[in-house]
């Protein structure tokens, strides 16, 4: 099989065959990022610009990494959304970048859709490095790559997901890529972070902590954003965490190889125990360093894959 | 001046006509209905095979004009009406500055007597500025030419004005029309909330922000025996809310606009802002809803809440896009194409565009009686065409609907005797 996509926007038009080429794809570079001298001439040449209009580290860092190990030269524009307000749109932002010829804009941006929009009048290839509420890819995949270096598949596996649903893209893309790769996908939350509907996206929901993590092969759970506490979603993060963190003996209900996951940033004590964000279940690590292979992948495949190691 | 029509199918809701039958028209004035008239010295208008209904009534419009003349104006805005066979419209006070006071109000009935291609009658706002503190001057307003009282595009989120507004329009006789939306409900969403908002991230509206408010006006016309007529009734709630108070006596009535029975918020896929409008685009049901309230007699008029937005407006990310799309010009094929899937039959039809619109807004229009002025349209119902967003008279060209196929539109438009729109 060839996958040569020209934008990677969402998770959701993505079939099981083409997520497990990304991951077979990436499997293939992760091992560039151990050797002495971490670069391979592949995308020699080629811009990749990474427009971040949302606060970053971890994304925008590893998209950069990747970008930079596979020899492309990499540009990172930090641009705050404030731009809005001094009267730039988001068209021309991207127009004036297009203009200097890149060959891939890996975007962030607080509007969900924002992707599909670029995508829709830009010449050259978009990568959603997340939109808004709506999807994450690159964390899905990242996600899936990790879960099954663990596993060794993510078929047949139950992965519990816990937070605030309602505002995660990840969540939104982990769930399309896990159940199109067969696992059992369930849900938890305060009623307030749970949004309608989100069960056709293909999981389960559950309004405990407990019941979702019991007998799961996975454990994710995701950042609780602190400016949530006191508007009307949650009453304080002490109560959150009380019974929506993860902490004291809960990963008992879980399987016993059961593993432990987190997009990050992790708030330590809020959604997650120290005893088990440092314990041996947790993959945290583990997941941000395939991310530089998952991305790798991914700026490889849009840039043209196969058909780029034909012209070296 | 004489024109006669003729041999075209006459449907005059008004008075239970539906006939083929000639019209002579004197002096902008309907002088006779009958079949085969003499034409003697009168111009003959060949009207086989079309429809010939009371000039089309738009009773919800933005004409944006004073204000935003980017957007649309009063000339622009009645071009697209009279290409849509609307021969009179009401017109939204949230123009800048807003018509709350009669300088505005003459400003606008004026401009559209010298320069416009429809009747137009605006509607005052309820408070002044549409800031909801202080009743606007709604005796004054009304003798100016107003002829009903809006904050539309805005709620009045105080009980009390509402209330207040509702005994005072009633003094004078004129519905007050209502936004119903409760903004601390909405919270800054920018789609339906339902499933197709969770998939694509977008902050959902619940359907309780529209019924909550709709239910408090509903019962404080009730309390003040005011009429309340309740804008673009789009979810399910709000259409039995209507319907069990019509049922009470309660003196209410409602319009529904073609976006909100064509489309579902599943037409949001996609982020085209041209699917962005409030009330947002709902779900199934309530299209399922708003349909059966038209076939029963819930609904009494469709409008189309026509407003014109610039592209840049729209060329944005969707969550920062503004609302509402252009109508004006799909209205009468998208109501015909509910006669074609049988939700109504074609008399139901005009009468929702013409008679009885005219009623709630009480303008003597909307029929084609003998003495009545000969506002006319007519309508060939079976021809097809494409809709292509630059080619609508309207300056702003935000449809849901560019691309689609309709069947049906205005081949003649003539506004008292005179025509205005001809294709």
């Amino acid at each position: 099989m060839s996958f040569n996509p020209k934008h990677i926007l969402g998770i959701k038009d993505l079939s099981a065959e083409e997520i497990n080429f990304i991951l077979d794809t990436a499997d293939s570079f992760k091992e560039i990022n151990t050797r002495q001298i971490k670069k391979v001439p592949t995308l020699r040449g080629k811009t990749v610009v990474n427009l971040f209009f949302e606060a970053s580290t971890r994304t925008r860092t590893s998209f950069e990494i990747a970008g930079k190990r596979l020899s492309a030269d990499t540009v990172n524009i930090s641009a705050s959304s404030s731009s809005v307000v001094k009267g730039e749109t988001l068209e021309d932002t991207a127009k004036n970048i297009q203009a200097m010829h890149p060959d891939i804009i890996v975007m962030r941006h607080s509007a969900s859709g924002s992707c599909q929009y670029l995508a829709d009048r830009l010449d050259c290839s978009v990568i959603n490095a997340g939109d808004g509420m709506h999807e994450h890819p690159s964390q899905a995949l990242l996600d899936a790559f990790t879960i099954r270096e663990h596993k060794g598949s993510v078929e047949g596996l139950t992965v519990a997901i816990i937070g605030d649903i309602t505002h995660s893209r990840v969540v939104r893309s982990d769930i399309y890529c896990l159940a199109k790769l067969g696992a059992r996908v369930r849900l938890a939350g305060p009623g307030t972070m749970l949004p309608p509907g989100i069960e056709k996206l293909g999981c389960e929901v559950f309004n405990n902590l407990e019941d979702a993590i019991r007998d799961a092969d996975v454990v994710m759970m995701l950042r609780i954003q602190r400016e949530r506490q006191g508007a009307p979603l949650i009453p304080s993060v002490r109560e959150y965490a009380r019974f929506f963190g993860l902490n004291g003996n809960k990963m008992e209900l879980a399987k016993e190889d059961a593993i432990v996951m987190h997009p990050g940033p992790i708030n330590r004590g809020v959604e997650l125990g120290s005893i088990i964000a440092d314990g041996p279940q947790n993959v945290i690590l583990n997941q941000v360093e395939n991310g530089v292979a998952v991305r790798m992948a991914l700026l490889y495949l849009v840039a043209g894959g196969e058909k780029l190691q034909e012209n070296c | 001046m004489k024109i006669l029509i003729k041999s075209g199918r006459v449907v005059d809701p008004a008075n239970k006509l539906d006939k083929k039958l000639d019209i002579m028209v004197i002096d902008g004035k309907i002088a006779e209905l009958a079949a085969n008239i003499d034409p003697g010295d009168a111009e003959v208008i060949n009207a086989a095979g079309l429809i010939i209904t009371p000039g089309l009534i738009d009773m919800h419009t933005h004409l944006r004009d004073p204000g935003y003349e980017y957007k649309e104006d009063i000339i622009s805005g009645t071009c697209a009406a009279a290409a849509g066979g609307v021969t009179s419209l009401a017109c939204m006070p949230n123009t800048s500055p807003v018509n709350d006071n009669l300088a505005v109000t003459q400003y606008i009935i004026t401009k559209a007597q010298e320069q416009g291609s429809a009747n137009v009658f605006p509607i005052g706002s309820i408070t002044k500025g549409m800031n909801g503190e202080i009743l606007a001057e709604m005796g004054e307003l009304k003798e100016g030419g107003c002829v009903g009282f809006s904050d539309d595009g805005l709620p009045v989120i105080n009980g009390e004005m509402m209330r207040r507004g509702l005994e005072y329009a009633n003094t004078f006789g004129v519905p007050i029309f209502t936004h119903a939306e409760d903004l601390s409900l909405v919270a800054g969403g920018s789609m339906n909330e339902g499933p197709v908002a969770t998939e694509l991230g977008l902050k959902g509206i619940p359907w309780v922000a529209e019924d909550a408010v709709t239910a408090r006006d509903i019962m404080l016309a009730e309390l003040t025996g005011a009429h309340l007529h309740v804008c673009h009734v789009s979810t399910k709630g709000s259409v039995e809310l209507v319907r069990h108070a019509k049922a009470r006596g309660v003196r209410v009535t409602c319009e529904a606009t073609p976006h909100h029975f064509m489309l579902t918020d599943a037409a949001v896929r996609g982020y085209d802002a041209n699917f962005k409008m409030n009330p947002p685009l709902r779900s199934q049901e309530d299209v399922d809803a708003v349909r059966a309230g038209l076939a029963d007699g819930t609904i009494d008029a469709i409008a189309t809440d026509h407003a014109p937005h610039h592209i840049d407006e729209k060329n944005v990310e969707f969550a920062i896009a503004m609302n509402g799309v252009v109508g004006l010009e799909t209205l009468l094929p998208l109501t015909l194409r509910l006669v074609t899937e049988k939700v109504f039959d074609l008399s139901t039809a005009i009468a929702l565009l013409t008679c009885q619109p005219a009623k709630i807004l009480g303008i003597d229009r909307g029929t084609l009686s003998v003495g009545a002025v000969a506002d006319i349209t007519l309508i060939n119902p079976n021809k097809e065409w494409t809709v292509v967003a630059e080619e609508l008279h309207s300056k702003s060209k935000n449809t849901s609907f560019d691309g689609q196929t309709m069947r049906g539109y205005a081949v003649r438009t003539i506004l008292a005797g005179k025509t205005v729109f001809e294709r």
